[in-house]
């Protein structure tokens, strides 16, 4: 990098940014999947020391747009010139290479290697033809320091480390490539209060150097207090591209939103009531979520919204007893119950759909009819004969498009997959019934099922209880919202409260009681 | 855990912090000779006397070997059944070359480390590049060689000249030879997992390949070198076992259970089965734990059936103690009275195997192209 040229510092104002030569532009973009189109003629121009917000809905392309930086994917259309060059990449590590790094969301480190292992991963520096560990430390130790990151060992395993610890690795590991141009993909995701802190020095001091940074993320506190400029995306395609100083909040949401969200979501039942309580939750607490209150009642849905590590899977594996609470009272039915093992939860009528249907849901290599009989089988062998006489009619009813039942369902659509776990926890007439992630990965139609099932479900009387990270989900679906933080209620929302206030409450910044601290 | 000259972790972090493996086989291997010693003494013998030293001694060299070589496969989190075929025919490939003839020994070792890297090479691009699982890769491999030994030896055969019996017969004071060339293989191939690039690599191609070609590795070639130099050490083991003998034996290998008590010597020596983590100097501790224990046993002449009763359990035990160190992936963040963490609060990564990485941040429509790409 250049010395004698001044470097831009963070209070950079709008017109210097423009003088300075961009480091990188992107232009028409265009990539799809299958034949859907996810990214439609997007393009944005980075320049050095300027920290740049991509901002937009779940499904605008932001990602797509991201791995097409990264060589991840490849582009359809559209040129991207870095440092004055066009250049095209087929794999992360040669952008990298080029000045280009990511820190993708899912970490890319080895959890039983040291940290400064992990730095120089694939190009370990070599004095006389052997690795060169002393050289490996000191260099990740003054990355370290560039950084004004204390307390992180380069000899220690990256298995030790928190997860704001890793997150600052890969971000170092970015750094090691003499990145110009680094991208953020929700770096915060997973971090804590004080840890975003520590975030925020770091991009700072990344923009001190020179550095451009495309930081995506859906906290749009982080985004006015970081960013420069500020690009929309909505559906695929560029909504605006302008200085963080020109817009606002409430413009912000309207330009990334812009539609009803309603929409698809369909209505409760005629006749569903809301009756007696199913669950109960009076302070419980496990290794991961603590003092949870919650009343669950037949016929409600109520959404678990909340960060990524926030607890909301640790707390319904305590329902469901993977994770058993340690702490605090579970009433089902208005009866205590200490909930130790899955197959009690299922004994008592409890069902849990988990987020992760390939590796928790289904045996992939089994039919449709050994996955749907799974639970029915092992739990309530006496009932498997009627049950198998009744999968046929349950399969059609959820609209499961398969071959039929002996069908391997490796074979079969996400969206089908999905209806086959709801087949086999369906064939036990489970009472509560917990979603987590009921609708990850699975296309508009199967989750318009999804919606109608759940609602099915509550007129009949079931509770029902969902995790999701998809907001408008949440709240189109929800009865009531309870939002998850650092392992705690943060607060209890009512029905369509709005995004702006249920992800105050995931970060952190609402609190119990609705005093709002933003 | 070295000492280290930077900021001291806090407390919490080096609570957190558990025992190095090696350093757990060391303290196990201590216990395990205290123990014997003790056994040892109760029949009135003396378990510290130089005969005995050399017997242990000598029963680690021959496994040592191979328990490098599989070493480098495990970490790679691949495995080699092949051992026990690759040690009989190297002995027989060594003692028909030599002949009895002292001139013949440098072309018998060149043809026996040919041999080996041959099979090497064949293992390693099986598995990398044929993508076969390498417990299948070198059962096939495995089961070519004793096909080809089954019908051309009936027996022993060939002749080892003196002056090659004399490394597998004699020592340094109790030590012998043989253990010392072993030693020394194993100071090379800790030096090399530590200072090469593909060295380092294994890790990261057994920790997490996905991780490894993400980071620009060329997956298959440590892949690769860990085959071979696995059948090398195996060969290396075949030399040392015909200089013992005098002769070559097709069944030498089989008799000595190597496959399988390799794998288990590594496993004791704290490496994970699945790859990415341990060490040889782990690997030379679980191998002085078995021959220590074997040497015990034959000294009180225990019966054959609960020498391979106590061996059972030991695997056992040992595997049993890592798998409970390893399963608690999720790092609490409160504890059990409720209190937070001091750590800081943050939960350890990996809510699923494959999952729980999206937060608020990902959509459907990404992650459905994730999955379907």
């Amino acid at each position: 990098m250049n010395a004698d040229a001044p470097m831009p510092r963070s209070s950079t104002s709008a017109s210097a940014l423009e003088q300075a030569e961009p480091v990188l532009v992107a232009e028409g973009l265009e990539k799809s999947f299958f034949g859907v189109t996810v990214l439609r003629d997007v393009g944005l121009t980075l320049r050095p020391g300027e920290v740049h917000g991509l901002v937009g809905e779940n499904g605008a392309g932001k990602s797509t747009f991201m791995k097409i930086l990264a060589g991840v994917y490849e582009r359809d259309a559209g040129t991207i010139t870095l440092g004055g060059q066009e250049v095209s990449f087929h794999h992360p590590v040669e952008a990298a290479r080029a000045g280009l790094a990511t820190v993708f969301q899912e970490f890319n480190l080895l959890p039983e290697r040291t940290v400064a292992q992990n730095v120089f991963l694939g190009r370990e520096p070599r004095k006389g033809g052997f690795v060169d560990r002393k050289a490996m430390v000191r260099s990740t130790r003054a990355l370290l320091d560039e950084l004004g990151i204390e307390g992180v060992d380069p000899d220690a395993p990256v298995r030790t480390l928190t997860v704001a610890e890793q997150q600052i690795v890969e971000i170092v590991k970015a750094l090691s490539v003499d990145a110009r141009v680094i991208q953020m993909d929700e770096p915060t995701a997973a971090l804590a209060d004080h840890e975003v802190e520590l975030l925020y020095a770091i991009v700072r001091r990344l923009q001190e150097r020179g550095v451009a940074i495309l930081y995506v993320s859906h906290r749009l506190k982080e985004i006015f207090d970081l960013c420069d400029t500020i690009t929309v995306l909505k559906d695929g395609a560029l909504v605006s591209t302008g200085p963080a100083s020109e817009l606002d909040t409430d413009e912000l949401v309207r330009r990334m939103v812009g539609r009803p969200i309603s929409a698809y979501f369909p209505d409760a039942e005629e006749g569903t009531e809301v009756g007696e309580p199913r669950l109960e939750l009076r302070g419980v607490g496990n290794g991961y979520v603590d003092g949870i209150d919650l009343e669950l009642r037949a016929g409600e849905i109520v959404g678990v919204a909340g960060l990524q590590g926030s607890g909301r899977t640790e707390l319904v594996e305590g329902v469901f007893g993977v994770v058993p609470f340690t702490r605090g009272e579970m009433l089902l039915d208005g009866k205590p119950v200490r909930m130790t093992s899955p197959r009690q939860a299922v004994k008592a009528g409890v069902a849990l759909i988990t987020e992760d249907r390939k590796a928790q849901g289904l045996a992939l290599n089994q039919s449709v009819a050994d996955n749907a009989l799974l639970v029915i089988r092992s739990v309530f062998a006496r009932r498997t004969t009627a049950v198998r006489r009744e999968l046929p009619g349950v399969l059609s009813s959820l609209e499961v498009a398969s071959r039929g039942v002996d069908q391997e369902v490796q074979y079969l659509s996400g969206g089908n997959q999905q209806k086959v776990v709801l087949a086999k926890w369906l064939a036990t007439n489970p009472r509560v019934v917990l979603l987590d992630e009921p609708t990850r990965g699975i296309d508009v139609g199967a989750k318009v099922a999804v919606y109608k099932l759940m609602r099915r479900l509550a007129k009949e009387g079931v509770a029902i209880l969902m995790i999701s990270s998809e907001l408008p989900e949440v709240i189109g679906m929800s009865d009531r919202i309870i939002v998850m933080h650092d392992g705690r209620a943060s607060a209890e929302l009512p029905a369509r409260s709005d995004e702006a206030t249920i992800l105050s409450a995931a970060t952190g910044t609402l609190r119990v009681g609705g005093e709002e601290a933003l | 855990m070295s000492t280290t000259t930077t900021p001291a972790p806090t407390p919490a972090r080096r609570g957190r912090r558990r025992l190095d493996a090696s350093l757990i086989v060391g303290i196990a291997l201590i216990g395990v000779i205290v123990i014997g010693a003790i056994l040892v003494a109760s029949v009135g013998r003396n378990f510290f006397s130089a005969g005995n030293i050399r017997d242990i001694l000598t029963g680690m060299s021959v496994l040592g070997f191979v328990a490098i070589g599989q070493t480098f496969v495990i970490l790679c989190a691949s495995l080699d059944l092949s051992v026990p075929y690759v040690v009989s025919l190297s002995s027989l490939i060594a003692a028909d070359l030599m002949a009895g003839n002292p001139a013949n020994i440098p072309i018998a070792v060149l043809a026996v480390l040919a041999f080996a890297v041959i099979v090497g090479l064949a293992n390693g691009l099986i598995v990398s590049k044929l993508r076969v699982n390498g417990f299948i890769a070198t059962l096939g491999t495995g089961l070519i060689i004793k096909g080809y030994l089954d019908t051309n030896y009936k027996g022993t055969s060939g002749l080892v000249p003196p002056e090659f019996q004399y490394i597998g017969a004699t020592g340094v004071g109790p030590v012998p030879i043989s253990t010392i060339i072993m030693l020394a293989v194993a100071v090379v191939a800790a030096f090399y997992l530590a200072r090469t690039r593909t060295g380092n690599h294994m890790f990261a191609v057994g920790g997490n390949e996905q991780v490894a070609r993400l980071s620009g590795i060329r997956t298959a070639r440590p892949l690769i070198v860990a085959h071979v130099l696995c059948s090398v050490t195996a060969a290396l083991a075949g030399l040392l076992l015909a200089s013992r003998l005098g002769v070559g034996s097709p069944t030498v290998g089989t008799q000595g259970g190597y496959d399988l008590l390799s794998i288990a010597a590594v496993v004791l020596g704290g490496t994970l089965l699945m790859g990415g983590r341990g060490s040889i100097w782990g690997t030379i501790g679980g191998v002085a734990i078995f021959a220590v224990v074997d040497n015990v046993m034959s000294v009180m002449q225990v019966n054959p059936f609960l020498k391979d009763v106590v061996r059972g359990i030991v695997i056992v035990a040992a595997v049993a103690v890592y798998t409970a160190r390893v399963t608690e992936r999720r790092r609490p963040r409160f504890t059990a009275s409720g209190a937070t963490d001091a750590s800081g609060g943050g939960i350890a990564r990996g809510e699923g195997p494959g999952g729980g990485n999206a937060g608020v941040g990902t959509t459907a429509v990404e992650r459905s192209q994730e999955e379907q790409s």
